[in-house]
């Protein structure tokens, strides 16, 4: 995957600074999504034919408009326009836009761009433009190998969203998951990773071994997961650049529900044995283990804050699945919720100021969100089955999966990954190849 | 006349259904389940003749049944006059919990029958342990009964 290494030149070349005059609002569900209009980038002739050759795409320039089209659709926030509406050709629009044609159908926004072929490279220049103040609100240039083309697409849309919103975005990013398929009672489960938007799917283990809960390092080129391998479940580590797998720690029992601390240097997991569970640490670089809870009881799904000092964690101590809190050493364990049922798989916002978690209570899974002392309990999304949420890098928006009944005769089973604002508003399917579970969603790619 | 005929038929064909939906969910609760530990024999297979290779267990519980420990007993019996046979345990959970702790579950419901087998003399070098959480139902159904089933402990030869 050399995807990484291909270093993105990335320079302003021009950056006006105006005063945002369109604003949109993220904090509250957003009921009318902000009108924009995403001209195709335009594409000279010999450029057009040259990436016609190297990537088999009739139009390069409408491809990446399209993927930046779908970001913005995707986000509830933004409303794109039907181009056929569009009054103006990509490259006058680009060069400069006649307002008044754009306001006419109502765009408040417009993102107009051009794709050239410069030394077998691609080089893209967009600018957003603020349609109802006349101006030019941003300008930027990229330059990278042709095939990254969809990334391109991504970060524009990065690019766009943090203007527009004030928040950082979350386009140019991947989820790893499980990819799962057969028949219920013989799922086979690889590791697969995509991007954000379902493309560029790439399967990470054969399918020989039972694999679960794959996550992401902040550094996004390891990943950590649950495996099988001879029938001795262990945490792994995976170097999802090489391919290279290894075993973390000598545990003579199971080792599951791993996550990587905020600095990616450890590893926090549960470690079963005599049937308890109890949460440990390793130290990747020196491969020191730290015992972090000594109780009887279940203690699992450990998450760090994202300064590392605390760890929310699932523990059965009082009875019941509940989520508790406590200090890194694993002093000062505090229950943090109260609600009725049974609360599981808690996450730490990277905002630090929210947990996310899964609830069941009289039968139905909820995805829901609580502040970090357990207050102002939230609930997003009710179903039949759904767990484990994952957060977007900039905190906005959750992606879990969710299960399906199955019927009389125990067909219909499915399992999906789907994705919802913190809102509570967006629910929306991610689409996958297969049945899918386990999401976990990267940081920033290009940050 | 045949609207009348027709209508007859519905009303036959409601009454019989009414009284099959009955039956099935009577069957199912004394037949079957007790509390919701499942007692039937449809999944149960053989550790040996006469042993059963598996004990269920209640919602979110790891303690064993009445039913659970003379099943547990037999296999005890069988494993002290088989000195050479070891086992492994492969603890399960029903769908209806989260991944990670479900595997804590299984993992606990094995160690509560290896720990009965070995208060019956069987040393702790012959078990291991598994748990595959809620990885591998035997019934793929979304009910009561079928997770049930789902809910337990099997002893399965390791050699």
């Amino acid at each position: 995957m050399k995807i990484f290494k291909s270093i993105f030149i990335i320079f302003m070349y021009l950056q006006v600074q105006s005063f945002a005059l369109i604003e949109v609002d993220i904090t509250r569900g957003n009921l009318s999504p902000l009108p924009v209009a995403v001209s195709d980038m335009s594409l000279d002739k010999d450029s057009q034919k040259a990436f016609e050759k190297i990537l088999n795409k009739k139009n390069i320039g409408t491809e990446i408009s399209n993927v930046v089209k779908n970001n913005l659709k995707q986000t509830g926030l933004f409303n794109p326009l039907n181009k056929d509406a569009f009054l103006q050709k990509p490259d006058i629009a680009h060069f400069k836009p006649r307002f008044e044609d754009w306001a006419l159908i109502k765009a408040q926004a417009l993102v107009t761009g051009k794709v050239t072929l410069v030394n077998e490279k691609l080089r893209v220049e967009f600018r957003l433009w603020d349609v109802l103040a006349g101006k030019e609100m941003m300008a930027i240039a990229f330059t990278t190998v042709p095939k990254n083309w969809r990334r391109v697409g991504h970060i524009i849309t990065d690019k766009v969203y943090e203007r527009l919103t004030g928040e950082k975005g979350y386009f140019d990013t991947r989820i790893i998951y499980v990819a799962e398929e057969g028949p219920k009672i013989k799922r086979i489960k690889r590791l697969a990773i995509m991007d954000q938007d379902g493309f560029n799917n790439k399967y990470l283990t054969l399918g020989n071994e039972l694999v679960l809960t794959p996550r992401f390092s902040p550094t996004n080129q390891m990943v950590t997961y649950l495996s099988y391998f001879r029938n001795l479940p262990r945490v792994y580590l995976l170097d999802i650049e090489t391919g290279i797998q290894e075993v973390v720690g000598d545990f003579a029992g199971m080792t599951f529900a791993p996550r990587f601390s905020p600095d990616g240097k450890k590893i926090i997991m549960s470690f079963a044995k005599d049937g308890n569970s109890d949460i440990y640490t390793m130290d990747l670089v020196n491969r020191v283990v730290e015992r972090i809870t000594n109780h009887p009881s279940i203690d699992t799904s450990p998450s760090y804050s994202p300064d590392g000092k605390y760890i929310v964690f699932n523990s059965d101590r009082s009875k019941y699945q509940q989520i508790y809190i406590m200090k890194n050493d694993g002093s000062n364990v505090k229950r943090i919720s109260f609600g009725r049922g049974l609360y599981g798989t808690p996450v730490w916002s990277p905002r630090g100021d929210l947990i996310a978690f899964t609830k069941l209570h009289k039968g139905k899974f909820y995805i829901g969100v609580m502040r970090t002392d357990g207050t102002g309990e939230r609930l997003l999304t009710e179903n039949f089955y759904q767990e484990a949420p994952s957060w977007s890098p900039n905190g906005r928006v959750l992606i879990f999966y969710r299960e399906t009944k199955t019927n009389t005769k125990g067909e219909g089973f499915s399992a999906k990954l789907w994705s919802i604002d913190l809102t509570g508003y967006n629910e929306r399917l991610v689409p996958t190849k297969t049945d899918a579970s386990d999401p976990s969603w990267s940081s920033l790619l290009n940050n | 006349m045949n609207l009348n005929k027709i209508l007859k038929n519905v009303l036959l064909i409601f009454a019989a259904s009414l009284i099959l939906s009955a039956c099935a969910t009577k069957k199912v609760s004394d037949g079957q389940m007790q509390g919701d530990v499942y007692t039937g024999a449809d999944t149960v297979e053989e550790l040996a003749k006469g042993v059963p290779d598996r004990v269920f267990f209640a919602t979110n519980e790891t303690v064993l049944t009445t039913a659970s420990r003379e099943t547990l007993r037999k296999q005890a019996g069988f494993l002290r006059k088989n000195s050479k046979v070891n086992v492994v345990l492969e603890g399960h959970a029903d769908e209806r919990g989260t991944r990670e702790y479900n595997l804590a579950l299984g993992e606990r419901r094995a160690n509560s029958a290896k720990d009965y087998l070995m208060t019956y003399g069987i040393s702790a070098n012959r078990i291991s342990v598994i748990s595959y959480g809620k990885e591998r139902p035997v019934d793929s159904g979304s009910n009561p009964l079928s997770w049930s089933k789902n809910r337990r402990s099997v002893t399965v030869k390791a050699n």
